[in-house]
């Protein structure tokens, strides 16, 4: 018996923290994903540009001129003019941060919202699961667009309420991972040890559950934040969010359809931003999927 | 004798089967049906049967990790299924449990100390400052280093980890301690280390053991007094010897009959009792006597009736079987019908 622990305390160094670990593989399997670093590293190129780009851009996002309107791009403005002489350039850099704190935002209220009933569903189960779970299921069968629209209509059109719409419509996808996880931890023998010695159920779910539920709500909440982009900038085309001069893309977008014909860079460059924007965070998402995957292991 | 620590009175555990449009319940698995007994202060009492008898359950239904469909549980004079939750988490203190797989018992992002750490802060056994001589001193009474006490679980083996598990149940200082298959997964040479550091921490700390298991040659070792369950009923509660030497019951002496014996020429000789079938479902379990489907025994009386336990005139104070034909049995007037 003495020879047993003595050998083990021979061999076993100081060995990592087993997150430590598992964020290590985490970032080894990421840095082989081509999507996952092309997405990760646009994303982190977007925040880069909305928090700092304000301030090197040629014009304020709000500056007009009118004799220089729907102007095609140039080397003075680079990506032309709008239909009251804005610059479009300056305009879609000012709103790179509107659309990230749309997306992030509304994210995490959701997936604050969406993780507590979750936990609390998969948790106690029975009857309270059984209410939680329909309710989110009514959400879910919405299409979200029309959700948000329902809501913004009620709250009234502002960007702050689109946050609000976005964030409650993507709270039943998190409710559903979290619930679908937690069921599978409660069951692992050290709950009921925990239980045992008489732990609280905020212990049991804060400091058991949760930290085992992170993995697929990381991946989730990546790809919510291109959804909700999505749904945020279609509220603010059909005038439900953000109100005209701001340089919102959903608005820009909306704006510039008047002018399709003769000028199409006005409407289709905001067009494009969304679009990569949406499918970088798609990317990052995919690949952290993947990544984060114990099944992928090899 | 010892004064009662644990009574438990008809307890029944089923566990409702759903099922139709509406989520019902149409049926239910009657995992423990009606099991009754006492296990007094200092005492090992094991409980065994075949996989699936109910004894797991029995000892998470004892502890409320599942709460029980009916019956009592005293312990120490005090109804524990009365108790509200905030009671039931004191009171916790006082029962502890070490579970079967060492691997899925300790939580693997916790290191062993914060494991400890964390047991002593919910029962708030020892002020904050004494905490970390207290964790040192678990430690070396489990047979583990202090200086262990920062490593994570995959750094031990199963029998360390299971140490492990021990420590943080004596953490609380409990009075009973329920061993689910506590060394079912363990090598034969750890599991004789186990028990053994088992057998002596239940002299150092005066605790009693309810000790779950299938491996009869460990419940010789180490009980007092054994019930044999099946199909979530007692078929035989008795002290030790007596179980091992003299069962009354055709399904414990079936059970002992499997016991492999260290000696060939012995092994060869020995008559086993080879039971037909399979163990019935609990969902269904069949009338009567519950082992009525398998008993060589078996007459129309046990398919109807349910035999009580009882004491017969040739067997010691304390030993009870339930069977209709102890009697008979004993006395060659009633043949086995395979």
């Amino acid at each position: 018996m003495r020879e047993e622990i003595n050998n083990g305390a021979a061999i076993a160094k100081a060995a990592p923290n087993p997150s430590f670990v598992k964020l290590a593989s985490v970032w080894k399997k990421l840095r082989r994903s081509y999507s996952a670093m092309i997405g990760g590293g646009l994303v982190l190129i977007f925040i880069l540009i909305a928090y700092v780009g304000p301030y090197f851009t040629p014009y304020g996002p709000r500056e007009q001129n009118v004799i220089n309107k729907l102007a095609l791009p140039s080397s003075e403005h680079l990506l032309g003019t709008d239909h009251l002489g804005r610059d479009i350039f300056s305009r879609i850099i000012h709103g790179m941060s509107i659309t990230l704190e749309v997306g992030f935002v509304s994210v995490v209220i959701g997936l604050i919202i969406g993780v507590f009933l979750g936990i609390i569903a998969g948790y106690y189960g029975g009857r309270i699961d059984t209410i939680i779970m329909r309710f989110m299921d009514i959400l879910l069968a919405f299409p979200g667009i029309l959700l948000a629209m329902a809501i913004v209509s009620v709250l009234g059109p502002a960007i702050v309420n689109v946050i609000i719409a976005v964030g409650i419509f993507s709270v039943p996808v998190f409710a559903r991972i979290v619930r679908g996880s937690t069921l599978a931890v409660r069951k692992l023998e050290y709950i009921d040890a925990i239980r045992s010695l008489g732990a609280s159920d905020a212990r049991i779910i804060f400091k058991h559950i949760l930290p085992n539920v992170t993995s697929p709500l990381i991946v989730q909440a990546t790809l919510s934040v291109a959804t909700s982009i999505l749904t945020a900038s279609g509220l603010s085309f059909l005038g439900l969010g953000a109100q005209p001069p701001t340089p919102e893309w959903g608005a820009m977008l909306s704006d510039g359809r008047a002018y399709m014909y003769d000028s199409a860079h006005v409407a289709t460059i905001p067009g494009v931003a969304i679009v990569i924007v949406v499918l970088a965070f798609n990317l990052f998402g995919d690949g952290l999927r993947d990544a984060l995957d114990p099944k992928m292991k090899n | 004798m010892a004064k009662e620590l644990l009574k438990v009175t008809d307890l029944k555990q089923y566990f409702p089967i759903k099922g139709g449009m509406l989520g019902r319940t149409v049926n239910n698995v009657q995992a423990v049906d009606g099991v009754t007994f006492t296990v007094h202060e200092g005492e090992t009492v094991s409980i065994v049967g075949e996989s699936g008898c109910g004894k797991s359950t029995t000892g998470r239904a004892i502890l409320r990790l599942d709460e029980p469909t009916g019956g009592q549980v005293e312990f120490d004079g005090e109804d524990l299924l009365a108790l509200n939750n905030r009671q039931m988490r004191k009171k916790r203190k006082d029962l502890q449990i070490i579970f079967q797989d060492p691997y899925a018992s300790i939580n693997p992002r916790q290191t062993v100390r914060q494991v400890l750490e964390e047991a002593l802060e919910i029962q708030n056994v020892v002020p904050k400052a004494e905490r970390a001589a207290k964790i040192a001193e678990l430690m070396e009474t489990v047979g583990l280093g202090a200086h262990q006490a920062d490593r994570f679980p995959h750094e031990f083996s199963g029998g360390q980890r299971q140490r492990i598990g021990i420590a943080r149940a004596l953490s609380v200082d409990p009075k009973l301690i329920i061993a689910d298959e506590a060394v079912s997964a363990l090598d034969v040479s750890i599991q004789a280390q186990v028990i053994n550091l088992m057998k002596k921490l239940q002299r150092d700390f005066s605790l009693t053991y309810l000790f779950i298991s299938h491996d009869l040659g460990v419940v010789r070792h180490i009980s007092d007094r054994v019930i044999v369950m099946y199909l979530g009923k007692i078929v035989e509660i008795g002290d030790k010897t007596s179980i091992f030497d003299n069962p009354q019951h055709p399904y414990t002496k079936a059970l002992l009959s499997a016991i492999p014996v260290p000696d060939p020429d012995i092994e060869t000789k020995k008559e086993r009792i080879i039971l037909q079938g399979d163990v019935p479902s609990p969902i269904n379990p069949p009338a009567g006597c519950r082992f009525h489907t398998r008993c060589p025994f078996a007459t129309d009386r046990c398919k109807t009736e349910v035999p009580e336990l009882r004491t017969e005139e040739h067997m010691k104070e304390g030993h009870q079987g339930a069977c209709h034909y102890i009697k008979e049995i004993q006395a060659g007037t009633h043949e086995a019908k395979y």
